[in-house]
């Protein structure tokens, strides 16, 4: 594998893991939205991520081209091999916690993927042309959802207030990239994440000022997703996740 | 009709078309606390088989219906008037949706 390539399959690796773990926990809402409607929208983004989590761990094995595919990726690896952002592992918690979870991870997949489409790398073009629109609408949907939180009752804005304080440590980790990464910049394969941060600063900051919400200042910063050393959760997640393939090995359905 | 129950916000009507050029149709109704999330429910609730060109939403409380009371004074009238039904033409060959 050319030091190309192996930038490339650590990139599917975090792209990868972010969606399949953001889609697990919003697949787990199913059954459990606060009304019918916002259940079905709920696990509609949910299988959007899972479906990208799909192409880009497919995309990693056959960079990889060892005979394995994706589905080995998903249910064989354990936490410290997953290299997904922490902050997609928290828990669900209220409506709240889960919406400003997804409103920060929507900024970022939606200009993350937008700056992708312009890839050199007709495959990762091709995965971000599909994922883009999907993201345009998943981010609409949570933004809404902040105004209407934050700009909402007390106790609403109370509680999107107290997601945001909680989460905000995490969202610096976001923005770590694999080993090789520069090398994916200067070839025009990936975006420059610099770039990527600066949309979604800019966003985030808009956002939240007409919710009526306040972006904690000088906090401390949590990361570590890149080397394996995930919050508690993960843990919980793959468990749960990783069941049947752990019990029933090698089993087809 | 109006819904009292204020914790899923009013109902609203969702009107689909199908393809450019033809009518609105009634796809169903959905809760939502304003109109723009009535619309985003309504993408995921009535458009995700592809089945939209163009989404309406409109507040359930704001369509008058005539009751079945007035069935008689409303339709009957037209039943005896045959010439007004036009059945009398021959539709050309590759009109659709009519």
């Amino acid at each position: 594998m050319t030091t190309l390539d192996k930038a490339k399959y650590e990139l599917c690796l975090r792209l990868g893991d972010n969606a399949l773990i953001m889609g697990h926990r919003l697949a787990e809402w199913c059954g459990h939205g606060p009304y019918l409607e916002e259940d079905i929208a709920l696990t509609n983004i949910s299988l959007d991520y899972i479906g990208l989590a799909g192409n880009l761990l497919g995309y990693a094995a056959q960079i990889q081209n060892n005979g394995k595919n994706e589905d080995h990726l998903a249910y064989l690896r354990n936490e410290f091999e997953y290299k997904n952002a922490l902050i997609t592992e928290q828990p669900n918690g209220d409506f709240a916690q889960t919406m400003v979870r997804q409103f920060l991870v929507d900024t970022f997949s939606y200009y993350f993927y937008k700056e992708l489409c312009n890839s050199a790398d007709d495959m990762l073009k091709g995965i971000a042309e599909k994922a883009v629109k999907e993201e345009e609408y998943h981010l609409r949907h949570s933004t809404e959802w902040m105004y209407r939180l934050g700009d909402g009752t007390r106790e609403s804005n109370e509680r999107a207030q107290n997601a945001l304080n909680d989460l905000w440590m995490f969202t610096g980790d976001i923005f770590d990239m694999p080993q090789g990464y520069h090398e994916l910049e200067s070839a025009k394969v990936a975006p420059e994440i610099s770039k990527v941060k600066q949309s979604w600063e800019t966003k985030v900051k808009e956002v939240m000022q007409i919710a009526c919400l306040k972006i904690p200042e000088n906090a401390y910063m949590q990361k570590g997703s890149l080397t394996g050393a995930h919050t508690e959760h993960l843990g919980y997640i793959l468990t749960e996740m990783q069941y049947v393939q752990r019990a029933f090995p090698n089993s087809e359905w | 009709m109006e819904n009292k129950d204020i914790s899923q916000g009013p109902l609203w009507e969702v009107f689909i078309q199908g393809n450019p050029g033809i009518p609105h149709k009634h796809a169903g109704s959905l809760h939502a606390a304003d109109a723009e999330m009535a619309l985003q429910a309504a993408r995921d609730t009535y458009t995700r088989r592809n089945e939209g060109t163009s989404i309406w939403v409109i507040p359930s409380a704001q369509i008058t219906a005539s009751s079945p009371e007035d069935n008689g004074a409303f339709f009957e009238p037209a039943n005896n008037k045959p010439y007004r039904h036009p059945t009398f033409y021959k539709v050309p060959d590759g009109v659709k949706y009519l």
